[in-house]
């Protein structure tokens, strides 16, 4: 049985010029494996994940056939029950995290708060596991990251930060938006690592959303590709670089190639889709 | 690679005394242009303080004597550099109506004066907070518009007939409240008399002395006036609370809390009001200054014997220096006011901290 199975999902905000669709029919399934989500920015890649968690906020709302996690149906779940799932079960890596975490927080507090409420946890313990959870990441200063303000970190440093505040729970199933975008190449394939051991030893699943194909390609599993809030091809990462569909070929095109011709870089084609 | 720049201790404490040094500097030049300002104003209305003192049949030499007395005949900026020689040492003059000192007059209202607004902005903030909040996360609801309406209520009604409404309403029909003045007249005398007097603000000094009685018909005095600026304030703490409290439900860290599956109350009454607490002090603050320059018309209005009132009565009075002595009161209280906001959003924004 898959972990996640969302079909024919849509996202509408009801705007004063009319409803804007930005998930527009989504259809899905996760087993516990890493499935790339790419396409070009507004596509709703970002939406789709939210909606899986139900955190769309109005004037947006959700609509789909079905949407189930391990089983359980979390389109109709009521709130409650849902609220028990994220943060323990599913969690989010946020995808800006300059935006994302609350800027008068310390990391400490916004690390130790789900481990405080929920989990009961000592402060002392709570303390140590958030450290635990910043040193996986490569902080080398855990302590005094803990104590450091948002506005304090560089990107790099507040994206791992939220990559170490939704491990701590040790969740099922984790949506990273954008993870690694601001992260240098040797810490970039530690973080990834790290995700994927968690769903090759822990069995956890991943959607993993990125504008970066290249890099999908060679950490994914399977790959969705995204277009105007629909899926327009589904394929093995394996395959992605070799896509037929126009869409990603076009995709594909706009990548720059080391060691390539230097010519001005192709404009994406959206004329065949 | 991972490293977090961090000031030198030392190097932060010496950023704290100059920052310190600043707002000290800066009250001190607000001050001075305050009351060379209200001085000004002071020395060229058309009004001749020796005639007051001698009357119009005072002979030339008699109205030279009182003009030396008074260092009337020095130049202008003579004349001000002694005001504030002695306006720092706390002696602000003497009054042209009562002859006693302006410092020890005030020091009579303003108290009164300072009990009316601390409980009004006390009872504005903790109804204001918790409605402008409950509108904020149900927008366009019953709730949120029952905040709006009443709120605008505050805004545009005027504050003397309300006052005057609560006076007939409360006072004259239902009788649940005392009529205006902050005490009957016999417990009055029992607080003149008996009583030992700390801070001239009655429901304090009653309740030091044990006098339970008196503390009692003083709540029953200041809650009408009380209630009237608290539902002023309130209108306006409510509606800047209000939206605060919705653009920042609108941010993304919001998200990110209920990713984590924090309950509603925490995502709002934690992560989204210590983000909100930051501009809401300064509302809170400006509001709180508003009420203590002395909202003349509730004054008025309940016989209240605050800074309003003394400041009125001594411009129908063309008493100068009292005038003076209220204007530089109210202008300390504004400036450090706002330097108490200060520091408090330092204290609640980091970003602020440098
Ligand atoms: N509040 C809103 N009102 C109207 N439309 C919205 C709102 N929020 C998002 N959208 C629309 O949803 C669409 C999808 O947005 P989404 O954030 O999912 O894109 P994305 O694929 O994550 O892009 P990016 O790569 O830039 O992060 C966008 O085209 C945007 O116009
Ligand atoms: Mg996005």
């Amino acid at each position: 049985m898959s972990l996640l199975e969302v079909r024919n999902l849509r996202v509408t905000f009801d705007t004063e010029t009319g409803p804007v669709q930005a998930v527009r029919g989504v259809s899905f399934s996760l087993g516990r494996e890493r499935l790339g989500i790419v396409g070009e920015s507004g596509s709703g890649k970002t939406m789709t994940g939210r909606a899986v968690l139900r955190l769309i906020r109005p004037p947006g709302r959700i609509e789909a056939e079905a949407m189930t996690f391990d089983g359980q149906d979390i389109l109709n779940m009521p709130e409650r029950e849902m609220r028990a799932l994220r943060g323990k079960r599913i969690g989010m890596v946020m995808q800006d995290p300059k935006y994302s975490l609350n800027p008068v927080m310390t990391v400490g507090r916004q690390l130790t708060e789900g481990l405080r409420l929920r989990d009961r946890l000592g402060r002392a313990d709570a303390v140590a596991k958030a450290i635990a959870a910043l040193e996986a990441v490569q902080i080398r200063d855990p302590h005094r990251v803990m104590d450091a303000y948002p506005h304090e970190l560089s990107g790099g440093m507040g994206q791992r930060v939220m990559i170490a505040m939704m491990l701590i729970p040790e969740p099922d199933l984790l949506i990273a938006d954008e993870p690694t975008s601001a992260l240098d190449v040797t810490v970039q394939a530690e973080v990834l690592s790290i995700l994927d051991g968690l769903v090759r030893d822990r069995g956890m699943g991943l959607i993993f959303i990125s504008h970066d194909l290249r890099l999908v390609a060679r950490f994914c599993d399977r790959v969705l590709v995204m277009h105007k809030g629909l899926v327009v091809e589904e394929i093995a990462a394996a395959n992605l670089l070799a896509a037929k569909h126009p869409y990603t070929q076009g995709l594909l095109n706009c990548l720059p190639r080391i060691g390539g011709p230097r010519g001005p870089l192709p404009v994406l084609d959206r004329t065949g889709v | 690679m991972t490293s977090l720049p961090s000031p030198a201790p030392d190097r932060q404490f010496t950023r704290l005394l100059g920052q310190i040094g600043y707002g000290l500097a800066a009250l001190a030049i607000t001050l001075l242009g305050l009351m060379l300002v209200t001085f000004l104003i002071g020395r060229v209305v058309p009004t001749d303080p020796v005639l007051s003192i001698v009357g119009e049949r005072a002979t030339p030499a008699q109205i030279a004597a009182i003009r030396e007395k008074l260092g009337l005949d020095l130049p202008l900026w003579q004349q001000f550099f002694i005001y504030v020689r002695d306006a720092v040492q706390g002696d602000l003059g003497n009054s042209i109506r009562t002859g006693k000192s302006v410092t020890s007059e005030i020091a009579r209202y303003f108290p009164a004066t300072l009990e009316l607004a601390t409980l009004g902005t006390i009872f504005g903030t903790l109804v204001g907070v918790p409605a402008g909040v409950l509108a904020a996360t149900r927008p366009g609801s019953l709730a949120d518009q029952i905040v709006r309406v009443v709120g605008l209520m505050g805004y545009s009604m005027p504050v003397f007939w309300l006052g005057l409404i609560g006076l007939l309403v409360f006072y004259g029909q239902l009788d649940w409240v005392s009529g205006p003045g902050r005490l009957d007249p016999t417990y009055d005398m029992m607080m003149e008399f008996t009583l030992t007097t700390y801070t001239g603000m009655i429901l304090i000094d009653a309740a030091l002395n044990g006098a339970w009685d008196v503390f009692g018909n003083a709540v029953s005095h200041i809650i009408l006036p009380a209630g009237l600026l608290g539902y002023v304030s309130m209108a306006y703490i409510s509606r800047m609370t209000r939206s605060f409290m919705m653009n920042e439900l609108g941010q993304e860290y919001i998200t990110t809390a209920r990713v984590k599956g924090m309950p509603e109350w925490r995502v709002i009454w934690v992560h989204a009001m210590k983000n909100v607490l930051v501009p809401l002090i300064t509302v809170i603050a400006l509001s709180y200054a508003y009420l203590l320059e002395g909202s003349v018309l509730t004054e008025t209005i309940f016989a209240w014997p605050g800074l309003g009132s003394y400041i009125t009565d001594a411009l129908f009075a063309n008493d100068m220096p009292a005038v003076l002595g209220g204007t530089v009161v109210v202008g300390v209280v504004f400036v450090t006011l706002n330097m108490a906001s200060d520091i408090l959003y330092r204290l609640v924004d980091p970003r602020a901290r440098i």
